[in-house]
């Protein structure tokens, strides 16, 4: 029977199966396929935090989720048309949010009594016509590819049913039309180290593909054609694989050592994970004792003349407060990365959330600022990167910069950028290498401009000098608890923040119409589901403008006249409203908040009709 | 010994390490004579000021950076040692020194020192005990004896102390030793063995608070009668000391060490100390010779041994990645991984 090729301009995809099924590995390939076919694509992996939660159970079902396209799009989709469900767990846990039609892909081997009643299911969904709206695919996964594996020796029954997730892979490759030859090849490489493994997955995965191909049960595929987008060389990326390619371009561009200093922590471990291979940088990865210990060695580092950075997420950031506080007082760069996630305390270690902002703010005793920036998309984490560098170095300051899991784990295409046009960070700063004042060193006499003060660093004679976080007499950096001293350092160390305003671009705010009266200010993750938000709201002819904050503090100069330019102010916020607290304290506008604090970024639904109601359109 | 920038070596001597501040411990206090002490052997070292670097944390003792002509950094309480080991990490060129006291290093820093200690990171860590917490006035601390009445034990302290050499020793140190703030010649002669060291040294220094714990040290420190329980260890000599060395250091048959009339028992019986003696139990049972300074203690160095130095095994770590692959390449590095063109 012929087969018929519909053409289609995007899709979601999710899969979901156990903790153990292997659903990341699965998403992350298709997502590598997809990406090489040229088609625009956001991601959104979901996982639970333990590593092999009891099989079947609800609690343990591990998703990730595709949004790809023929065009440029911003969010890893609210719902998908399309649902892959290793097992009844799977199934429950996410067939609310398949839309109605939508396809339905399940591994039917799975559904016995003993995997219903794990998923608190009284009767089979399969069979009670509860499914009746969706086009369901119901297919023997286990018995597919075990006869698939048929003759392969040296595996146990129980190992060969580990492959099944690439007949999964194999039969969605076929249904969407991806390249396989891709896919074969990390198979190779990935199992590389166990012939039989790699045969098996091969097998699987071929085995899948001939099924989609070959059997009566689907009688068309789709085609995705590639997304226009600017003319240049791309690979998919992750924020947490961005931060790292990020941190490594700041070693290069600044000609420093990069010295990274973490304890293992989700979401944040990539990080560590990832540029504890770069050796051939130059770069220096430890891993301490503990999140107190790696912060200190980060600006331990960074006096020893090197970049610092350490990088953690919030239970973490709580630890390193103390050590931030020093480096405020001491005046050294220092990088920190902050990948939220819920909180507080534990919270949920592998969900989203923007809980951390005023912590990064305000988390210090005493009258401690520093800079803080947040990336907006995957792909932005490395150039975020590369600017919290640019400002620890020619500010000698504290650079936190906000992540957070969805960035962290979700991926998008990324040009690459050439070397080449980076920031050169080698004019951010220099060492001091004599006197500064009449034949005498004084470590705390400061650049007129920027306010920073001398990098001096041990090594250099006749520059020895103590520093520490007892306060400073202005200029020679001699212990002082003089009152008028302390009150000048203070003002002294706020103006060297607050002028980092001028070295920043100005904001920009998004709207077409350019006669909007609502202004959507935003930051960080929340970038996708605004902008495509937005562009709902004006496909309906609504006018919206759009303004999305990469500079936490300070804010870019222009963020005053912005916000008073506007008859609106909404702020949607994966927390409670901490970007509303500062914005509503420092220009006194009546801005008002979205917030969702569901471990999950905004669907762009839900955020329309949201904004919808505080512009009280009549739906 | 620096340069002066001219190519010209000049000999230093102990006032070119003296920093311009003015010191501010209380009169009669331990740290002045352990101050001297450092500053006078500084200019032995024959490293040049700028290559030295002193980190303390908080209290009395981590004020010490200030008053020496180097590097410095006074950070926060307990953290020394992790700010000394990334610098050191960075920097293996730099001579790396970290200044504490018992409150810093053992109670609110005891992870960081334990860690350290374990990595092997070149740095001589001098530990100031005085068995009390002196800045914060006079509360008991990690190393102070039970039933030690003091303002937040006024009943006295259920607190069991730690030793601070064994402590040291169970977290895998290389060079474990202690001296006396007053015995300038041991504690020179210590400090001249322990540059020589490659790796972690944990110097604990008997040092006494005159304010809040006077005279806790007395059975060892005072100068004249205190000398009778000062059991000063050598190397491959058998342990004897006290009036005309009359005393010794024996293993029973039960493992035990004890305290020994030498006629008595005979000099061939004495145990011989080794510094260098691969398993740390013997210089463990010396530590155990004594909990606190009330009678007899072994003072010098209880182990020395050599063992990989963590930033040394970072750096062949670099090297190798860059003899396998040659030096990084940014350029290559972004395009790692399937790539794809859009014309």
């Amino acid at each position: 029977m012929a087969k018929t090729v519909q053409e289609v301009d995007q899709v979601v995809i999710r899969f979901a199966g156990d903790s153990g099924d292997g659903m990341q590995v699965t998403g992350d390939r298709f997502t590598n396929a997809t990406a090489v076919l040229g088609n625009d694509l956001a991601t959104l992996p979901d996982f639970p935090a333990e590593i092999r939660a009891p099989a079947g159970t609800l609690f343990g079902v591990s998703g990730f989720q595709l949004h790809f396209a023929d065009h440029d799009i911003l969010t890893p989709g609210d719902a998908p048309n399309v649902l892959v469900a290793m097992n009844p767990a799977a199934l429950k846990t996410n067939i609310s949010d398949l839309l109605p039609g939508g396809t339905l892909i399940v591994n039917s081997d799975a559904f016995d009594d003993r995997s219903l009643a794990k998923a608190e299911y009284a009767n089979n969904p399969l069979t009670d016509g509860s499914l009746a709206g969706y086009e369901v695919y119901e297919v023997p996964l286990n018995k597919l590819t075990l006869g698939a594996l048929e003759g392969i020796t040296g595996l146990t029954q129980k190992d060969m049913l580990r492959s099944k997730n690439m007949f999964a892979l194999g039969l969605l490759s076929w249904m969407f039309s991806r390249p396989t030859d891709g896919s074969e090849g990390w198979i190779r490489d990935k199992f590389g180290k166990s012939p039989e493994v790699a045969e098996a997955n091969l097998r699987a995965f071929r085995a899948g593909i001939a099924f989609g191909e070959t059997t009566e049960v689907f009688t068309h595929s789709f085609v995705i054609k590639p997304a226009q987008l600017d003319p240049g060389t791309y690979r998919n990326i992750t924020g947490n694989q961005a931060i790292t390619l990020g941190l490594v371009a700041a070693s290069v561009r600044s000609g420093l050592q990069l010295v990274l200093a973490g304890y293992p922590i989700t979401p944040a471990s990539d990080v560590l994970h990832e540029l504890a291979r770069h050796k051939q940088f130059g770069i220096k990865t430890m891993q301490c004792e503990d999140e107190i210990a790696s912060a200190a060695a980060a600006l331990g580092a960074s006096f020893a003349g090197s970049l610092g950075v350490t990088v953690t997420s919030g239970p973490g950031l709580d630890l390193k407060s103390e050590t931030i506080g020093l480096a405020v007082s001491v005046e050294l760069p220092l990088v920190v990365l902050d990948i939220q996630r819920a909180g507080p305390s534990t919270g949920m270690p592998t969900k989203t959330e923007q809980g951390d902002l005023l912590h990064a703010m305000f988390g210090r005793h005493g009258e401690a600022p520093v800079a803080i920036l947040a990336a907006s998309s995957p792909a932005d984490c490395f150039d975020i990167v590369l600017e919290a560098a640019r400002l620890a170095l020619k500010y000698r300051t504290p650079v936190i910069v906000l992540s957070d899991a969805f960035l962290a784990t979700g991926s998008e295409p990324w040009k690459l950028p050439d070397v080449e046009s980076l920031p050169d960070l080698t004019t951010a700063f220099e060492f001091a290498t004599g006197p500064n004042h009449e034949g005498e060193f004084w470590p705390f006499l400061r650049d007129e401009e920027t306010l920073a003060r001398p990098w001096a660093i041990p090594g250099t004679p006749g520059l020895e000098h103590r520093i520490g976080g007892i306060e400073k007499h202005d200029g020679t950096g001699d212990i002082s608890y003089d009152p008028e001293n302390h009150h000048r350092m203070t003002l002294l160390r706020a103006q060297k923040i607050a002028g980092i305003s001028k070295d920043i671009p100005r904001l920009e705010v998004d709207d077409p119409s350019g006669s909007a009266e609502t202004l959507v200010l935003a930051w960080g993750s929340t970038f996708g589901p605004v902008r495509a938000a937005c562009k709902r709201l004006r496909n309906n002819n609504v006018n919206v403008a759009h303004a999305h904050l990469r500079h936490m503090n300070p804010f870019p100069s222009n963020l005053g006249e912005v916000l008073h330019g506007y008859k609106r102010v909404i702020v949607p916020e994966n927390n409670m409203g901490q970007l509303l607290k500062l914005v509503r304290a420092e220009f006194l506008v009546d801005a008002q908040g979205i917030n969702k604090v569901a471990g999950a970024p905004f669907k762009a639904a839900e955020l329309t009709q949201a904004l919808e109601a505080h512009m009280e359109i009549p739906r | 010994m620096t340069s002066n920038g001219n190519g010209q070596v000049i000999q230093l001597t102990k006032k070119d390490f003296e920093s311009d501040q003015q010191v501010r411990w209380c009169p009669g206090c331990g740290d002045y004579a352990i101050l001297a002490t450092v500053q006078s052997f500084m200019p032995e070292l024959g490293i040049p000021r700028e290559n030295i670097v002193f980190i303390s944390g908080i209290g009395c003792a981590a004020r010490f950076p200030y008053y020496m002509e180097t590097y410095g950094m006074h950070g926060i309480h307990g953290r020394a040692p992790a700010i000394a080991s990334g610098l050191a990490v960075a920097r293996p060129d730099l001579n790396v020194w970290v200044v504490s006291g018992d409150g810093d290093a053992l109670s609110i820093g005891g992870n960081h020192l334990i860690h350290a200690m374990r990595r092997n990171v070149n740095m001589t860590i001098l530990m100031f005990n005085n068995q009390i917490y002196g800045l914060t006035k006079g509360q008991y601390s990690p190393t102070s004896e039970l039933g030690k009445v003091t303002k937040s034990t006024p009943f006295g302290s259920a607190d069991y102390p730690f030793n601070p050499i064994s402590l040291a020793l169970g977290a895998e140190a290389s060079f474990v030793a202690r001296t006396i703030d007053n015995d300038r010649a041991h504690f020179t002669e210590i400090l001249r063995k322990a540059v020589a060291h490659k790796g972690t040294k944990f110097i604990e220094v008997y040092q006494n608070c005159n304010i809040f714990n006077d005279g806790a040290f007395d059975a060892v420190r005072d100068p004249r009668s205190g000398r009778e329980n000062r059991i000063y260890l050598e190397d491959k000599k058998p342990i004897r000391f006290g009036k005309d060395e009359s005393k010794g250091v024996i293993m029973d048959s039960d493992a035990q060490l004890k305290i020994v009339d030498v006629e008595e028992v005979g000099e061939a019986r004495l145990l011989v100390h080794d510094e260098n003696a691969v398993i740390p139990g013997r210089a463990f049972a010396l530590s155990r010779l004594s909990h606190s300074p009330t009678g007899p203690v072994p003072l010098g160095i209880f182990r020395s041994v050599e063992r990989p130095v963590y930033e040394d095994l970072v750096e062949q770590q670099i090297a190798q990645a860059k003899e396998r692959g040659g030096p990084g390449d940014l350029a290559k590095l972004l395009r790692q991984g399937e790539t794809w063109e859009v014309s």
